[in-house]
């Protein structure tokens, strides 16, 4: 990669501002506001989901201990590190956009959207392996190994929240895949112009954030 | 841009000759499709305005049908589903289609970028689509509710509506498509009140207006996800028997009752204080005074939405809940009392030796100041536990709440409506009809609401299809103010079609106001202002000496 942002990838991009914002700068501050809001939102959904696994971790301890020794704690923590690290290349991403490396971005997301599909195929075999033993939420619960009170509330919960995390996770794979493409075909990210890169990984640090909560919560505890 | 060419464009100077350069909003493209494509706020707000209309109308109608029913004791018109079904889908319409986006989507909308000095909302194309997110929603659950209906109630209780075999699945969905909607629209109004304020709007020059649209856009924002995940757990619930509120599986009724509640209780004042900050406006002007304590005024909204996170238990006061949590959110509640007095307080310090020009939209301050003051001070009452152990779930708790969610709620919609009309459409209305419904209206409400507070306090539950025969007079009564509620309403939509078509051409201050929204022309260019960005120097609420009619370019 060259160092010049400008020679690398031809022309300094064109940095659009929408007729009704005062300046460029303005507009940048109104998108990560935004933003900032929207995934302010997102951790609220998830909130509520963490209130109801409080409140059942307090009825059910002793279904809650076993239930969270069941899981997998190895697959859980390679796919900890996988998020984690998917998080670190979409934020290299940025920086790349931040110099106009263009295809520096796409390569970066290209990364992210790699390691989500392998966090993906990881959740999967976990699913998979519960759906087989019938470690199930509510009435499909038909484990004979663990039979404490509250048990299958633990897996509802457990559904409930990975399912919602790996929705997440499919959205946040869209985004990217936009980004990516835009970069590749038209390479039109530069200093001026990288919201769309920064918004895009701000939402994948969200996704990695709240997987980083419930990862300790399910599998460790 | 200095302060005085700024003055300029804020003041009426040049706008004449620029007129037939910038055709107003209305006129600005007249195709179909400018208008379902539109990113102009005020074309939105009124695409708005058009929709919350027609499901006021749907939910009102319910609203007879029920009244009806309970017009004897026994069956009247419908069986006792028909009537669980026809309450929950009133509920349902008038507080998520209609009470929820009323102010905010259609007066927030249309009026925050004008009264902000920016040409639009800080994201436009969201703010279209926070409206056909709505339609979604909206279609998504009324087919449910046509096809099987929902017998819950709007309040959804578990484990009844996990286990009902009415539809509860598409409701819900729809109802959490909805609340997309409402975050949407809360973040767009929260980011333009940061980014998009006019040079020398400080917060503190900001309308109370906005003050009140951006204290409940916090609450839309925070609240809202809460409810979202609520209605998706409820529904899968619902569907599978995941069993997360199903105490046969170990799951927890009460939980889902603290996190509906969670949400809840702070969207009655994402329905209410946009109504205060309607009726700040409205106070200044028609007064002709600066509000008095603007910044009291200002707080107070973000106290309201503050503590309004915190009050949710008194809807559990009978839920089992300890004395000790009971105690604490009685007091809390009460807090929440205090900062609505906080305004009721300021607005007559207001109105107080103030020039009224007695119009229609100060008709309906009026009756918007005894509904806020009697629903609040009922609320009080429920607050306290002793109190609220008796009243819960008694018609008492309607009356209450339809005092001050749908008195001091629609005294402010139709305060707005009449307020902003030549704004919107640059037209004015017969003043005289007015004043009429406004009247009618107002005794109508108290015809409906006064005889159930009593109802509740005599033992009548609330939701009951039947009653035993000593009940019938005050609900005959009850039915009876509801239809002349019906017939003011009837008579506004006749003569605001008239004036929409008929009505002289409003001029651009027709109320001679110092709100920000009235120095732009009645109705506004696409862009809000002719010229460049205008800046305001002296305060939205600034009136000198309400004697002199002191306005430069009154009409
Ligand atoms: C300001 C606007 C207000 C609105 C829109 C409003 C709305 C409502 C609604 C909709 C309910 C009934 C919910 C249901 O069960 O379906 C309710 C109940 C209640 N409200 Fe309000 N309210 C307001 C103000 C207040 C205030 C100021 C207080 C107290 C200071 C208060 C105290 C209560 C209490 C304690 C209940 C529970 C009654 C019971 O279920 O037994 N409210 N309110
Ligand atoms: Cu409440």
């Amino acid at each position: 990669m060259q160092s010049s942002a400008h020679t690398a990838e031809g022309a300094a991009p064109v940095p659009r501002l929408a007729a009704h914002f005062a300046s460029l700068e303005v507009q940048t501050h109104a998108a990560r506001l935004g933003m900032w809001l929207f995934l302010a939102t997102e951790i609220l959904l998830f909130a509520g989901l963490f209130v109801c696994y409080g409140c059942y971790r307090f009825l059910y301890p002793e279904a809650w201990a076993e239930g969270s020794r069941s899981l997998n704690l190895m697959m859980g923590t390679v796919n900890t590190v996988v998020l984690i690290t998917s998080s670190l290349t979409a934020a290299l991403a940025v920086h790349y956009a931040r110099e106009g490396k263009n295809k520096m971005v796409g390569i970066m997301f290209a990364l992210t959207l790699l390691m989500a599909i392998g966090f993906l195929v990881i959740k999967y075999f976990e699913y998979h392996h519960k759906f087989e033993i019938g470690t199930l939420p509510g009435r499909y619960y038909t484990y004979e190994g663990m039979q404490q009170p509250g048990i299958a509330l633990y897996f509802t919960v457990y559904f409930c929240s990975t399912a919602l995390h790996a929705f997440h996770v499919l959205i946040g794979m869209g985004v990217l895949t936009v980004a990516m493409i835009r970069a590749f075909t038209k390479a039109d990210f530069g200093p001026n112009n990288y919201t769309m890169v920064e918004l895009g990984s701000m939402y994948w640090h969200l996704v990695d954030l709240v997987w980083i909560f419930l990862f300790p919560m399910l599998y460790l505890v | 841009m200095t302060p005085s060419s700024s003055l300029d464009t804020a003041g009426a100077a040049p706008h004449g000759e620029h007129h037939d350069h910038h055709p107003n909003y209305l006129v600005d493209g007249t195709t179909i499709k400018s208008w379902l494509l539109t990113v102009d706020h005020k074309r939105i707000g009124l695409m708005f305005l058009f929709w919350v209309l027609l499901f006021f109308l749907v939910g009102g109608i319910f609203a007879l049908l029920i009244r009806i029913e309970l017009l004897t004791p026994g069956p009247t018109i419908m069986d006792a589903m028909t009537y669980n079904r026809t309450f929950t889908l009133h509920g349902l319409v008038m507080i998520f289609l209609f009470m929820i986006p009323a102010i905010p989507a259609v007066f927030g909308n249309f009026m925050l970028p004008l009264m902000l000095g920016a040409k639009d909302v800080a994201f436009p194309r969201l703010n279209l689509a926070s409206l056909y997110i709505y339609l979604a929603g909206a279609v998504i659950a009324l087919w449910g509710m046509l096809n099987g209906g929902l017998d819950t109630g709007w309040t959804f209780y578990t484990p009844y509506s996990t286990h009902t075999t009415t539809t509860v699945a598409p409701v819900l969905f729809g109802a959490f498509i909805i609340g997309f909607s409402s975050i949407a629209t809360g973040i767009n109004f929260i980011v333009t009140c940061h980014t998009m304020r006019a040079p020398g709007i400080t917060w503190f020059k900001m309308p109370l207006f906005v003050w009140a649209i951006y204290a409940t856009s916090c609450i839309q924002v925070l609240a809202t996800p809460v409810i979202g995940l609520l209605l998706v757990l409820v529904t899968v619930e619902n569907l599978f028997s995941f069993g997360m509120f199903d105490p046969a599986r170990g799951g927890d009724p009460v939980l889902f009752q603290h996190l509906f509640w969670f949400y809840s209780h702070p969207a009655v004042y994402i329905m209410v204080l946009p109504a205060f900050g309607v009726m700040s406006e409205v106070v200044s002007t028609f007064s002709r005074k600066n509000i008095f304590g603007y910044r009291a005024v200002a707080y107070s909204s973000l106290g309201i939405a503050f503590v309004g996170f915190f009050a949710w238990g008194h809807h559990m006061f009978v839920s089992g809940q300890s004395t000790f949590d009971a105690g604490v959110f009685g007091v809390l509640t009460m807090l929440v009392g205090v900062f609505t007095a906080i305004k009721v307080f300021n607005w007559i310090g207001t109105v107080y030796k103030g020039a009224v020009d007695f119009k229609t939209p100060f008709a309906y301050f009026c009756g918007f100041l005894f509904f806020t003051v009697f629903g609040g001070m009922t609320g009080i009452a429920l607050g306290t536990v002793s109190l609220d152990v008796p009243w819960h779930d008694t018609y008492f708790v309607v009356a209450h709440f339809h005092f001050i969610m749908v008195g001091a709620t629609i005294m402010a919609f139709l305060a707005a409506l009449h307020y902003w009309f030549p704004k919107m459409f640059g037209r004015t209305y017969h003043e005289g009809w007015g004043l009429v419904s406004a009247a009618l209206i107002i005794l109508g409400f108290n015809a409906t609401f006064i005889p159930q507070f009593l109802l509740g306090n005599n033992g009548m539950p609330r939701r009951y299809y039947d009653y035993p025969e000593r009940f019938q007079a005050l609900n005959v009564a009850s039915t009876a103010g509801a239809s002349l509620l019906a017939f003011g309403f009837i008579i506004i939509a006749l003569y605001l079609a008239y004036a929409l078509v008929y009505g002289k051409a409003a001029g651009k201050n027709p109320w001679r106001s110092k709100g920000y929204e009235w120095q732009s022309e009645s109705p506004p260019p696409t862009h809000n202002f002719v010229g460049p960005q205008p800046t305001f120097p002296e305060e939205p609420h600034f009136y000198v000496d309400p004697k002199k009619a002191e306005v430069p370019d009154a009409v």
